[in-house]
């Protein structure tokens, strides 16, 4: 009885509206692809055109202003960035970085209003949760697909991905951050006449700062990961290496690609967290 | 005249439909109101007239509505029905803009836990008042850190809140609510959270900075004792209503009901009631030269020791002059009221 039904042809309306949606703001993607391309390529070119031994040593630098007390984490990251120089695999690792920047400053800049506007609707949080979950129980290669109908392939189209699969923590994180602070430092604010936004500005960004932080973090992280599995719609970077040793079965260039994959994220984890934990 | 006035001013949590306004005007229950339509009566038909500088104590026990009403005062709770009107202005009418505004510049609050910003220093949380209202950075830090001399908190203006005690955060709270300038201060269960110790010296405190300021203060305690000891009057809750509105010695020697008989019966009433309630009248001529004699508002146990020596009455001044005659006999009657209210309940 079950076999009778007609199969509901969803796959069907998701090609089409895509179809659509690429047609019909073919006017707004386009430009999107050039200038944010171009944008890309030029940030590459200037961190490419530091010489690498100036780039660590700048690195290392930063990393010794955010963490103050640490000497050894200067010295581990230095060692980390030598390695992968080393390996030959410096320039993959300016692209990823590239990426991962990009998509995150983007994820972060949708992110953060969004979890705001969460925060102050009932309504708006119950229709954002079930997207949310979506977004990030969707796998990822999923996204890969509009990505390219929208942008063809590229960098682009893999920030395009990376910010679909890394904003959800920014959004939820703000979210909860502005609606766990306390009553009573909300009616204190009240009481003393602030309007929505002095409220918003002067309480509850800096009480929710911890938590949005630690969305950030987590938005940063899955931005990296993501822009690793890009590396399928010609997204340069690491994780073209990692691809194409596993599409030659080479063991041996896989893992180091992949060690310096990992590399990169304790140092970009590393710069977010203390930049959470300082101020 | 009175700065704040409290007119017929419900608050029900939940929905207020015609049921509810029925059974209200019926005079029924808080329970019943909430067995029969779920909703909570937080405040029922208040009427309370508050005057310009008196301290003002709003007292009950938990669930009384003493926190609603206080916070019906500054709006952060919408009243039902009624008004409020606060320096002849209706607040519960006021737009958001013009209530924003009416805070600004008539109401500061002091909280129960503190309420400061962790991220601020202190000096910045005591300017919190005035930097809403965009009050130039110098200035208001200026009258931010005389607030904070006020208090005792000279020397403390960079430190963060959670490096202070709670005493001391709490006098923070208390310079962020001086240093705004309104004349009306809300203080919600403002010591309830401190030791006792601390407690009796905050309460000291405020009345001594209350003679140089002469604010309008509402005070909400569950504390009869803090009540008695810093109202100049004092309204008691029970179940949203209020039982019964006077002075301090009103409350203790005439009780409106068994419920503030009940309330008062444990307290010591020769710490509230002063030696001018009990004396009786004396006429000048009377010869009174061989008593000893004690000023008229002294409370009743700085009687004691004058009493000690088989004195049997002590002449009454108010000063300087001879107003009245208190004996031993009348203190001793007064002080054993409240043993007999005692065994009245059992």
């Amino acid at each position: 009885m079950l076999d009778n039904l007609p199969r509901l042809p969803l796959s069907e309306w998701t090609s089409d509206f895509v179809r659509w949606l690429t047609s019909t703001f073919s006017f707004v993607f386009d430009p999107i692809n050039d200038y944010l391309g171009a944008l890309m390529n030029w940030i590459i070119n200037i961190l490419e055109f530091i010489p690498p031994v100036l780039f660590i040593l700048i690195v290392m630098g930063l990393s010794v202003i955010f963490m103050r007390k640490k000497i050894l984490s200067p010295i581990l990251i230095g060692i980390g960035l030598l390695f992968i120089y080393n390996q030959g695999l410096w320039e993959n690792l300016i692209d990823t970085t590239t990426l991962v920047i990009i998509s995150g400053l983007i994820s972060i800049i949708i992110g953060v209003p969004l979890g705001i506007l969460m925060s102050r609707s009932n309504t708006f949080e119950m229709i954002m949760k079930p997207i949310l979950d979506l977004m990030q129980t969707m796998p990822a290669f999923v996204y890969l697909i509009p990505a390219v109908a929208f942008f063809g392939i590229g960098m682009v189209p893999g920030v395009f991905a990376s910010v679909i699969f890394a904003s959800p923590p920014t959004i939820r994180l703000t979210n909860l951050g502005i609606r766990q602070i306390s009553d009573e430092l909300i009616e204190a604010s009240d009481s003393f006449g602030t309007t929505p936004m002095q409220k918003l500005v002067k309480v509850q960004l800096p009480l929710a700062r911890p938590s949005i932080m630690a969305g950030i973090n987590q938005t940063i992280m899955l931005a990296l990961s993501m822009v690793v599995i890009a590396s399928m719609i010609g997204a340069p970077g690491l994780g073209t290496e990692v691809l194409s040793s596993l599409q030659r079965a080479q063991v041996g260039p896989g893992f180091v690609a992949g060690l310096a994959i990992v590399i990169l994220a304790i140092i970009i984890d590393r710069f977010t967290q203390t930049s959470n934990s300082n101020k | 005249m009175s700065v704040i006035e409290i007119k017929n001013v419900t608050k029900v949590f939940g929905a207020y439909n015609k049921q509810v306004e029925q059974l209200l005007h019926n005079n029924a229950s808080k329970e019943e109101i909430l067995n029969e339509t779920g909703s909570t009566v937080a405040v029922k038909s208040a009427n309370l007239a508050i005057d310009k500088s008196e301290v003002f104590v709003v007292m009950g026990l938990s669930g009384s509505g003493k926190s609603t009403l206080i916070r019906l005062i500054n709006r952060l709770i919408e009243p039902t029905v009624g008004d409020l009107m606060i320096k002849g202005k209706n607040v519960a009418k006021l737009s958001a803009g013009e209530l924003r505004q009416f805070r600004r510049e008539n109401l500061s609050m002091v909280f129960q836990n503190f309420a400061l910003f962790p991220f601020k220093s202190i000096l910045d949380n005591a300017a919190f008042g005035l930097e809403v209202r965009n009050v130039p950075k110098k200035e208001r830090l200026e009258k931010a850190r005389h607030a904070l001399e006020l208090v005792g908190l000279g020397g403390y203006e960079h430190q963060k809140p959670n490096q202070l005690s709670g005493g001391m955060q709490q006098r923070v709270g208390l310079a962020r609510a001086l240093a705004s300038d309104t004349d009306i201060l809300l203080m919600d269960e403002a010591f309830s959270a401190l030791d006792p110790l601390i407690r009796k010296e905050m309460q000291n405190e405020l009345l001594q900075l209350q003679q140089k300021m002469q604010k309008t203060i509402v005070f909400i305690t569950h504390d009869l004792d803090e009540a008695l000891s810093i109202g100049d009057r004092i309204a008691l809750m029970k179940d949203g209503e209020i039982a019964q509105v006077g002075t301090p010695e009103e409350i203790v020697t005439n009780p409106a009901d068994d419920y503030v008989k009940a309330f008062v019966k444990d307290i010591d009433r020769s710490k509230v009631l002063k030696v001018k309630h009990i004396m009786r009248p004396a006429n000048p001529q009377e010869n009174t030269g061989a008593n000893p004699t004690i000023d008229s508002e002294e409370l009743l146990y700085q009687s004691y020791y004058l009493f000690k020596n088989g004195v049997g009455e002590l002449t009454v001044k108010d000063k300087g002059e001879v107003v009245g005659i208190v004996e031993f006999e009348q203190v001793f009657e007064v002080l054993s009221v409240g043993n007999e209210v005692e065994e009245d309940v059992r």
